[in-house]
């Protein structure tokens, strides 16, 4: 066996919670530091290594200035991967996209706000290529290691294309929609094991949009079950504001 | 070196969360900057929590910070449960505390097995800690997966929380999950004995500062959530009047907000606790603190690590006897209590792992209209500059790499949550 492969963690606009749940993976799987070289995980670590084949990237970008750091490390990692729904959809961060920028400034900083930047928080995939996603909010410590093996034998990691209906159903939940709540499962994408739902909270979406997603028909249902105008819009922008506005704009192709 | 002259300049302080620098100007033997940078991305979350339903409040709100997810979450749903008159039942209450402590004993192995006990071992890391001490190392995974695994059970994980909801729960471990749970705690018993031993052995910095230390406080216990806000120079002030002790303001080189109280600034975290609190500490706590030679009150910043090891003994045997309780009336599946009304405003406090928190938010007709939300690592910044600027004076005859290596353990003895606090810290000696 050569030299172990190269990795390193950054982080941008996040609560570093993925990074956080990537350190509890090594609790049930340790294995994997025997599997990679980490050279670069600021949390944990005060190594900074600049040599790397693989970067696991957490965090939204939501200033100009972070765009050249996510830059650079697209140049010097080989493969680059987004880590959780900050990284891969914008999160919970684009929240403010819908607001004027201004006037969210100035509700936090007062007439300070000019001593901070920022601009409306965007994915990584907005300002560089991206080879492949881990998503969630958090990530799924199962996902993270099923990637990070795929990647390390060579192969596109595979993520399920349908939505977490079909896990809830394997789960034998009682769907949150008897229990009088509502749920995002119709259209977001599989893979967390349909773990709200069996906590007993619907669906948030934070896993992103499920390939050609039948939105109006979801919105139907929210609203024969009850749902407003105004809280369809608030479900279905809490962590799909991005994926939403693009779709509004007419922009996914 | 009689008169040095010398920057100090980390950029990006490690082993914290968050991007802070650290940034120190000597000239001719004077101290002519001392700065803790804030140069996280400013995070926007209460113009967020603006106009969304209430409801959604806690989830929003958690994602401030990975590592204390819970702790956001449940000041959060007091927040809102004040604004809208609703009373928790017993169980609730007692659940969330039990899962409050799988967060605390979470964060607090964390802070000092992988982030401070490498620098007191010589090592950089917990990498090369696995390496030369792997009893130790497995020893933290195993405290943090059996932390973990108290908040799964209750919450469904410990980042972020699902379970936990306005009014109550939408699920329940069951009696089997919570009993295996207490066994398991009772087991790691003599993991918490090792960890106090090898804290015993460690060697922190001896320096002294005097400052003000605030938490909540209870009477009747060891407090984390709830309370009244209670200062070591004297006051107590109701969670309703949070503004009159933290009286925020801003300066250009943090994207954080600072804190100050009724001195220059404060300090919060497991020492202030200890500090203000060491009475209400479980008998074995009490123990531990005495073997690990802290006693109130310690006015040593290195030692808040020191206070999280004697707050782990003490949530572990707490947990216990929540466990205990909760097993002996048997959990009942219940909804959550509805709230009365759908508008007013109300204030949460909790003690996070990194100091108290407080969530403020305004709802009018379900939907939050105001909010606020003010975070540990926030309050102690101004305290932190305030130990830096009195330390590096003291030791300006050690060469440059000691003294950054004063500084950054001084910083990371805050345990520092700076995308908390909007995500916080990088030392620069310039």
């Amino acid at each position: 066996m050569g030299a172990r492969p190269k990795v390193a963690f950054f982080e941008f606009t996040s609560c570093e919670g993925c990074q956080l749940t990537v350190v509890d993976s090594l609790q049930t799987h340790p294995e994997l530091l025997d599997a990679v070289e980490i050279v670069r995980f600021r949390e944990a670590m005060s190594e900074k290594g600049d040599d790397y084949l693989i970067a696991f990237v957490e965090g939204s970008i939501s200033r100009a200035s972070d765009e050249a750091q996510l830059k650079q490390i697209r140049e010097r990692a080989a493969l680059v991967v987004a880590l959780g729904t900050c990284a891969h959809l914008g999160g919970i961060n684009t929240i403010r996209n819908r607001q004027e920028l201004q006037s969210v400034r100035r509700y936090v900083y007062g007439d300070k706000a000019d001593w901070y930047e920022t601009y409306p928080a965007r994915p990584l995939s907005a300002v560089v290529p991206i080879d492949a996603v881990i998503p969630g909010c958090p990530i799924d410590r199962g996902e993270f290691v099923a990637v990070v093996t795929a990647l390390l034998q060579g192969r596109k990691p595979w993520l399920p294309d349908y939505p977490v209906c079909v896990e809830c159903k394997l789960k034998e939940n009682v769907c949150v929609y008897q229990r009088k709540q509502t749920c995002l499962g119709p259209i977001t994408r599989a893979g967390c094991d349909a773990i709200c739902p069996t906590y007993g909270d619907g669906c948030e979406g934070c896993r992103g949009l499920i390939p050609n997603p039948n939105l109006s028909s979801m919105k139907n249902v929210l609203a024969e079950h009850g749902m407003t105008a105004d809280e369809t819009l608030a479900k279905t922008t809490l962590f799909l504001t991005y994926q939403m506005m693009e779709l509004e704009a007419g922009t996914d192709g | 070196m009689a008169n040095p002259s010398f920057r100090v300049d980390v950029h990006h302080v490690t082993r914290v969360e968050g991007h802070g620098n650290i940034v120190v100007d000597v000239q001719n033997g004077e101290l002519k900057q001392c700065d803790l940078e804030i140069v996280e991305t400013p995070r926007f979350f209460e113009a967020m929590l603006k106009g969304r339903p209430y409801g959604e409040a806690s989830h929003i709100s958690s994602r401030i910070c990975g590592i204390c997810a819970v702790g956001h979450a449940t000041a959060s749903l007091r927040a809102t449960e004040k604004a809208l008159g609703v009373e928790p039942s017993e169980q609730t209450v007692l659940l969330r505390k039990l899962n409050f402590h799988g967060e605390m004993l979470d964060s607090h192995i964390l802070h000092a097995y992988m982030l401070v006990a490498p620098d007191c071992l010589g090592v950089g890391s917990v990498i090369p800690l696995a390496k030369a001490a792997p009893d130790v190392v497995m020893r933290a995974l195993r405290m943090k997966k059996l932390s973990g695994d108290l908040c799964a059970a209750i919450c469904g994980r410990h980042t972020h929380p699902i379970a936990m909801t306005v009014g109550g729960f939408t699920h329940f471990p069951t009696t089997a999950q919570l009993q295996e749970l207490r066994d398991r705690l009772v087991a790691m018993r003599s993991d918490v004995d090792a960890t106090v031993e090898l804290f015993q052995k460690l060697k922190l910095p001896a320096f002294e500062r005097e400052t003000e230390y605030i938490a909540l406080h209870k009477d009747d216990e060891y407090c984390f959530i709830d309370g009244k806000l209670v200062s070591t120079d004297g006051g107590e002030w109701p969670i309703e009047k949070y503004r009159l002790v933290t009286n925020e303001f801003l300066v250009p080189h943090s994207t954080a907000k600072r804190t100050k109280n009724q001195r220059q600034s404060y300090m919060v975290g497991a020492l202030a606790r200890f500090n203000v609190n060491h009475a209400q500490l479980h008998p074995r706590a009490k123990e531990a603190a005495r073997a690990l030679n802290l006693a109130p009150k310690a006015v040593n910043p290195y030692l808040n690590t020191v206070a999280q090891v004697v707050e782990i003994v003490h949530c572990v045997e707490d947990a216990i006897e929540l466990a205990d309780r909760l097993i002996k009336t048997g959990l009942t599946w219940r909804a959550p209590v509805q709230p009365p009304k759908l508008s007013g405003e109300g204030t949460g406090a909790c003690e996070v792992p990194r100091g108290t928190l407080f969530h403020n938010y305004v709802i009018q007709d379900g939907w939050i209209s105001g909010a606020n939300c003010i975070i540990p690592t926030g309050q102690n910044l101004a305290n932190i500059e305030a130990d830096m600027r009195s330390l590096v004076p003291t030791i300006l005859d050690k060469g440059q790499s000691e003294i950054t290596l004063a500084l950054e353990m001084l910083v990371r003895a805050y345990d520092p949550c700076i995308s908390c606090s909007t995500h916080l810290l990088e030392v620069r000696f310039e």
